[in-house]
């Protein structure tokens, strides 16, 4: 078969960390090409929790923590652009978020980790603050008795990812990027003279550049260009009630109120999942725990369950690479998509338009795993 | 819109709508009996307000909601009318706490 013409850079994945890619580079004057597995692809985009999320993130590595709050400030020009750009409104809301914690032991220990992440070399200040019940109740006044107190972080906030993603779709196609759905990725070949050849389920196509964006798909496809993806999926479950006047006036770690009413309940975290599927055990957990944070939700009706595949590294940050065997090969990977769009649009994407990643994002390299591990 | 079969006479049973007194059948469900009296639109949805009414009759498309006593987003083609319900329009997002 004949290749198609060339693209500056081709895609890998078309979910939310493909598309936002997609944007930022076709805004750069790049041609490219998103190559998507399609509808039967494993597609956290869809299954996502929706949080814009910085308190928990970073400890292990503070770098993730800056990345992290800088993609969260970047978020309401990126939301706002996106809303010009395509009339949707993403439904961007940073009131600051809570952990809450039900016994007197959780709260410690999550204070606990808080200080230990901000007392690691490089980290830069975040603002966080433990709350106690009284305090938490006067924002939100449904708490219910047995919740001892929380963590309070004024960056932390929500979306609406399903909007996000399809506003993301919509703007990178706007935007020139070329959208191929129904393109799995067979293989990928680097060219002696430079460029790659990638040969589809549908066809073959050429690209100067191209970037690894597929998820848990990264895994099979990074070592075709010299790179190495160690993902793997941890499952979440997540339930949604019926659409209800808004009283959750924060988002919670665990539980919040959606833009249109609803209230998701979720972050289930469990390794080595067959599939997406949903069980009675774990929802029933996570409705229980839900309803001793606020008693009201006990009258409400569930509509809906779902379970989602994060895609996971072994130490639970991104990995952002270039390959040194195929020079214009990147690979993106993460399990917060949706709190990182903002930064992998506006700030890894120029990264890979010129060619190579910022010194800045070494810590992100998969290199971080080649070490011997104690015996 | 709908009449009742003529040969089927069962009791009737008193409730209210929107505050008004009227009369279903005993087996009737609520959103039967709200048919049978002409009211085809029975909430106005969260989102963009607009009118919907009872369509599947069978629990799956949630488009019959009313509040029930008090009690929000009841489907009313899945619950038996009972004398004396207070049954309203549900307008938008039910009440979490009610």
């Amino acid at each position: 078969m004949m290749a198609q013409p060339a693209y500056d850079i081709a895609v890998i994945g078309g979910g939310v960390v493909g598309l936002a890619l997609a944007r930022g580079l076709a805004s750069r004057g790049q041609r490219v090409a998103i190559l998507d597995e399609g509808d039967v692809a494993r597609r956290a985009s869809r299954g996502n929790f929706a949080l814009v999320w910085v308190q928990s993130k970073g400890l292990g590595m503070a770098r993730y923590g800056a990345w992290t709050t800088g993609s969260a400030a970047l978020w309401p020009t990126f939301a706002a652009s996106l809303r010009e750009e395509t009339g949707l409104d993403l439904g961007l809301s940073q009131p600051g978020g809570y952990s809450l914690c039900l016994s007197e032991a959780e709260l410690d220990a999550r204070r606990a980790a808080m200080m230990r992440m901000h007392n690691q070399p490089g980290w830069e200040p975040v603002p966080w603050e433990v709350q106690g019940h009284a305090r938490i109740a006067r924002a939100m006044p449904a708490l219910g008795p047995e919740v001892v107190g929380g963590i309070f972080c004024p960056l932390d906030g929500h979306v609406n990812s399903l909007r996000l993603f399809r506003a993301l779709q919509a703007s990178a196609t706007a935007r020139g990027a070329t959208y191929l759905p129904d393109h799995p990725v067979q293989s990928i070949a680097a060219l002696p003279g430079g460029g790659f050849r990638i040969e589809t389920a549908q066809r073959a196509l050429e690209a100067a550049r191209v970037v690894l964006a597929a998820g848990l798909g990264n895994a099979t496809l990074a070592p075709m260009v010299g790179l190495d993806a160690p993902v793997r999926a941890q499952r979440g479950q997540v339930m949604v009630t019926e659409k209800t006047a808004p009283f959750l006036t924060h988002p919670m770690a665990t539980l919040r109120q959606t833009d249109e009413g609803g209230v998701m309940i979720g972050d289930s975290k469990e390794e080595a999942p067959a599939d997406e599927s949903v069980g009675p055990g774990v929802l029933a957990a996570m409705a229980r725990r839900a309803i001793r944070m606020f008693p009201l939700l006990g009258g409400l009706n569930v509509v809906r369950s779902w379970g989602a595949l994060r895609v996971m590294s072994p130490d639970g940050f991104p990995l952002y690479d270039q390959s040194a065997a195929a020079p214009g090969a990147f690979l993106v990977t993460c399990h917060s998509g949706v709190t990182l769009a903002a930064a992998h649009a506006e700030l890894l994407a120029p990264m890979i338009a010129r060619g190579t990643l910022d010194a800045s994002l070494a810590a992100f390299s998969a290199r971080r795993f080649d070490v011997p591990s104690a015996a | 819109m709908f009449r009742r079969l003529p040969e089927i006479a069962r009791a009737s049973l008193s409730f209210r709508f929107e505050g008004a007194a009227v009369e279903g059948r005993e087996g009737d469900s609520v959103a039967a009996a709200l048919l049978a009296l002409g009211h085809a639109a029975l909430r106005e949805t969260p989102v963009s307000g607009s009118a919907r009414g009872p369509y599947c009759m069978m629990g799956v498309c949630f488009d019959c909601l009313v509040t029930i006593d008090g009690v929000g987003n009841r489907q009313a083609c899945l619950v038996p009318l009972r004398a004396g319900m207070d049954v309203r329009r549900q307008r938008g997002r039910r009440e979490a706490g009610s």
